[in-house]
């Protein structure tokens, strides 16, 4: 847990020396189809077994199922860049989840009304997150620790015990979830669309590649010129909207929503945004790769039904997965700087 | 400096406290020389099954001139349990009305509190039986069981094909007990010789877990007939995702469920029937009965018949049971009259 | 480094034990059924595994690493307990088998965290996920009761003629030892070195390798020992026994004054702060806050305990450069 000194390249994120570059966005999209391999081959190996899992139904249901998780995991890999993590997301997307669902069993705000409350909420909830690190510089782990436990429990109190059930539910809202365009679900739809967004800003534009830079080396970004602070604090309000844009669209997917919803959620995004490739120690990943690793995730879990199988294998399998994911990334890391330390190039 | 800034965080903290006790506190725990102060501790606080019941219970509070609280776990586990029972055995109450996630994880703690002098009268679920004095049930576990292999033999075309359970969590002694009775009249009555019990999953009584086993139920098993869901969170949830997944119709779903929360349901034929029993009266008679063992007038024992205010009269069985009455079976002409 | 260090934990554990006394006339305030000592019994019953947990957690942390996995596999030891027992296996033999699964999770951290060079915050997370996996694997759904009297008595009940829970016993005993060994001996001397600096160790001739392997084990071990005493205590083994335990350890380790960083931190200030949470928790519970609602207070106190210092800091630094600019201006 304490800084490293030896680290990826960290001059070229700053400097931008092509070669290093280059090499890391290779090992980036390498990182990403190694993912798509393994997934493809998930998918052979499945149907191969069973043949009903190959079908746009079942493959629809997968997407479905991880839409809401790929969307926190967006934010969250924003995040996760800066070398910093945002555990309090499962309680955000479950506070605002019941907040939404409150205003609009409560105070007939209007769909379009509440949704806007719940995102701003995110938003407010991320932003809190933000000034503790950035401004209070709480190390991220301790901040979003304590507000996963504050926001739960301001959660627990404005529910007070009660739920929203599907039947409080205005028609239009719950129809979101089950709405299509062109045939594709909604939900899916606004997924991939936030997801390629923000893999696009955080490639293209100066503040996501200073990002990176924050991540690789927090001291030499500074030094450089880079507003960290503004930055990371940026990186918490994303994080906290798309927990919020996840919250607020929570109750549509399900129906119910009591305080108890998304708990856990967070282990399970940082455990798709690992598995995706994200650098638990900032400075190298992409949004694209958490995406995929969260798909990648769910589609195990579909197979293991689909397959018959006891879903009990389902957690250990999904810790081997992190572990090899991780060993794999490290051990590729490892082979990138021993040949960049051969070459020269540091 | 050393001395300010402890001040400062003693000031805090106990700001902190002032704020959340003021906000959550509900008349807090004081000592009640009122003979009656019965408290409720549901398998978890956020399900509107145990609302209901605890609207009995207050009911009967007020009949009786007693007290009522409600206190449970946001989490249906044992686990979650045990502090409320130790709290309320601190705190002194008459008597513990529970209805147990895990029927021996909180044998132990029920067991101090009745060596107090507390009585302990289980309802809907029951913990282990030295661990209680009665336990008050709905009605007969099997007939339970049986009645909703019933529904679902009279829901499916051809009474032919695979059904699947949801069921709530996977220690729930009432769940259990109903599944058990379910895999018996299946196995033993030539009527349901057609279907076949291919799965059972548990949502642990908790919506969003409950929605994803049901999808899960229905990707995985595609020549799917029906579902029973003998719970009320499992049942709402698997209406939900039928009609989401444009299944309703294709598969039958039956189980447990309130009025209110399936009457959308049953009116667009996506639940044809279920059934539940008058759930306020379950907590009305659990609170009868622990006021009147609290007060003495009956000692828990089998054979001991007493009066219920408005339900009537009823017998201790020699199981320490007592049984509620039989199911209601809920369907689209008489879904009106109930409210709750 | 460590001396320098000492006046300001001094400060931290002072002020633990003021956040203490607070909570305790808190508590009393809001319940009159508080302070009785049936009560701190209970509340210390309540506590004792996450306690026994904390312990090896405080000194992995120190050392600077991190153990998310220690709820699995107590929930795996539970499981494992529970599965031999039900096959009919006795008990003296079960316990010191499901100990030593315990020691093997633990090196498998440690092996993945100082051969493989892991994070160790990815690699228990991915712990975290598969024991409690293969516990659900071991045990399924069931739950496995039946246990023999002595056993649940020793984990539900009193050390007879006192009000002290059997667990707090064994809890006092770990504590005391691991009092003794972080602060009086090399071997914590290495852990506070390490945690402080971890390249400077090594050329000082610490193996660290060895060492952060050792404190996995531990708390390996000791996890399942908490999943031992945690069955006894509910009387059932079950595959999720302490789910949700690893926030409460590892905020009762950071409350203690140990720094997320490493190389800072003290028993006594782990002790303190788990009495606090527990205190400050019961306290609210007698007064009908829900646990839930609870959590509020507890996060908020996190985060004071973390923020504070940081932010007075500042302040108290911002003031005396404004005093220095003054007269130079002048001149």
């Amino acid at each position: 847990m304490s800084v490293r000194a030896i680290d990826s390249p960290t001059s070229s994120a700053l400097s931008g020396r092509l070669g290093l570059e280059r090499t890391l966005t290779l090992v980036a999209r390498l990182r990403e189809v190694g993912i798509v391999m393994v997934l493809l081959a998930v998918v052979a190996i499945v149907t191969i077994q069973a043949p009903l899992f190959f079908s746009v139904s079942n493959f629809e249901q997968i997407l479905l199922n991880v839409s809401l998780i790929a969307i926190v995991a967006v934010g969250q890999t924003t995040v996760v860049l800066t070398r910093n993590v945002d555990l309090s997301v499962g309680s955000v997307v479950g506070l605002v989840a019941f907040a939404t669902g409150d205003l609009l069993k409560e105070h007939s705000l209007g769909v379009a009304g509440a949704i806007a409350v719940g995102c701003l909420l995110g938003v407010g909830l991320g932003a809190f997150n933000g000034l503790l690190v950035a401004v209070a510089k709480v190390p991220a782990i301790v901040a979003t620790l304590g507000t996963l436990y504050v926001y739960r429990g301001l959660d627990f109190l404005i529910a007070g015990g009660k739920q929203v059930s599907a039947i409080d539910l205005p028609r239009d809202y719950l129809g979101i979830a089950s709405s299509t365009v062109l045939g594709v679900p909604t939900l899916i739809i606004a997924a991939a669309l936030i997801a390629l967004a923000a893999a696009y800003l955080l490639r293209n534009s100066g503040a996501g590649r200073q990002l990176y830079a924050i991540g690789s080396n927090p001291a030499a970004a500074e030094v450089v010129g880079i507003p960290t602070q503004r930055l990371i604090f940026g990186a918490f309000v994303v994080c906290g909207l798309c927990a919020g844009i996840a919250g607020v669209l929570w109750g549509s997917r399900f129906g119910s929503v009591n305080a108890l919803a998304a708990s856990g959620l967070e282990l399970q995004v940082i455990a798709a945004v690992v598995v995706g490739g994200v650098n638990i120690f900032g400075g190298s990943g992409t949004v694209v790769g958490a995406v995929l690793g969260a798909v990648l995730l769910a589609t195990i879990e579909n197979a293991l039904r689909i397959l018959h199988l006891s879903e009990f294998w389902l957690l250990a399998i999904d810790g081997a997965i992190i572990l090899l994911a991780v060993g794999t990334d490290a051990a590729i890391r490892g082979y990138f700087q021993r040949i960049l330390v051969r070459t020269g190039r540091r | 400096m050393r001395w300010r800034r402890s001040s400062q965080f003693a000031m805090a903290g106990m700001a902190i406290l002032a704020v959340v006790a003021c906000g959550g506190s509900s008349g807090g725990g004081g000592a009640s020389p009122a003979t009656l102060n019965i408290a409720f501790l549901p398998k978890a606080v956020n399900n509107p099954y145990f609302d209901v019941a605890a609207s009995g219970g207050q009911e009967a509070a007020s009949a009786l001139n007693g007290q009522f609280k409600q206190v449970g776990p946001s989490e249906a586990t044992g686990a979650a349990q045990i502090p409320f029972i130790q709290t309320l055995t601190q705190q002194n109450v008459s008597a513990i009305v529970v209805s147990a996630d895990d029927p021996d994880a909180i044998a132990p703690a029920l067991k101090q509190a009745m060596a107090k002098g507390i009585k302990v009268v289980g309802y809907d679920s029951s913990p282990a039986k030295d661990a209680r004095n009665v336990f008050i049930n709905q009605a007969d576990s099997k007939g339970i069981g049986v009645v909703q292999v019933q529904m679902v033999c009279d829901e499916i075309p051809g009474c032919a094909g695979e059904i699947a359970v949801l069921s709530a969590t996977s220690t729930a002694t009432n769940q259990n007990a109903w599944i058990q009775a379910m895999k018996d009249e299946l196995a033993s009555n030539s009527k349901y010789s057609g279907l076949k019990l291919v799965k059972v999953a548990y949502g642990n009584d908790d919506p969003q877990v409950s929605t994803t086993e049901a999808q899960a139920l229905l990707t995985s098993y595609p020549n799917l007939k029906g579902i029973i869901s003998p719970t009320t969170v499992g049942i709402s949830a698997a209406a939900q995702v039928l009609e989401q997944t444009g299944k309703a119709g294709k598969v039958q779903l039956t189980g447990l469920g309130t009025p209110n929360l399936m009457r959308k349901y049953v009116k667009d034929g996506t639940c044809k029937e279920f059934a539940l029993w008058n759930v306020k009266d379950l907590g009305y008679l659990a609170y009868y009965t622990a006021a009147l063992l609290v007060q003495g007038k009956i000692k828990g024992n089998p054979g001991e018949k007493f009066t219920a205010g408005r339900l009537g009269d009823y017998t201790i069985d020699p199981n320490g049971v007592v049984l509620l009455g039989p199911p209601f079976v809920f369907k689209a002409d008489n879904i009106d009259q109930l409210n709750f | 480094m460590i001396p320098r260090t000492l006046p300001l934990v001094r400060r931290w554990e002072s002020l633990l034990v003021v956040l203490l006394v607070a909570f305790i006339v808190l508590g009393s305030s809001l319940s009159p059924f508080f302070l009785s000592g049936s009560n701190f019994s209970d509340l210390t019953s309540n506590l004792m595994e996450k306690a026994i947990m904390a312990l090896p957690l405080a000194l992995i942390i120190i050392a600077g690493e991190i153990d998310l996995s220690v709820e699995s596999m107590l929930g795996l030891s539970s499981a494992l307990l529970g599965f031999t027992y039900a096959l009919g296996w006795p008990l003296w033999l079960d316990i010191p088998l499901v100990l030593i699964v315990g020691a093997t999770g633990g090196l498998l951290n440690g092996l993945l965290v100082t051969r493989a060079g892991l994070p160790s915050l990815v690699v228990t997370l991915g712990t975290l996920a598969l024991y409690r996996g293969l516990a659900s694997v071991v045990l399924g759904p069931r739950s496995v009761s039946g246990w023999p009297e002595w056993f649940t008595n020793f984990g539900f009940n009193d050390v007879p003629g006192t009000l002290i829970p059997w667990p707090a016993l064994v809890f006092a005993v770990l504590a005391l030892a691991f009092l003794f060994v972080l602060h009086r001996t090399w071997i914590g001397r290495q852990i506070y070195a390490i945690g402080k600096n971890k390249e400077a160790a090594r050329y000082a001739g610490i193996d660290v390798a060895r060492m952060k392997t050792a404190l996995f084990i531990l708390s390996g071990v000791l996890s399942a020992l908490a999943g031992v005493i945690l069955t006894a205590r509910f009387s059932s083994a079950r595959a999720d026994n302490g789910q949700g335990f690893v926030l409460d350890v590892v905020t009762s380790v950071l409350l203690g004054g140990v720094n997320i960083f490493g190389g800072e931190g003290t028993i006594v200030g782990v002790v303190l702060a788990i009495f606090v949470i527990g205190v400050l928790r019961n306290g609210l519970t007698l007064a009908d806050v829900s646990p839930d609602t609870q959590s509020v207070a507890v996060g908020a106190l996190l985060i004071l305990s973390v923020a504070g210092p940081t932010l007075v800091r500042r302040i108290s630094a911002a003031r005396p450069r404004r005093q220095l600019t003054k007269p130079v201006s002048n001149s």
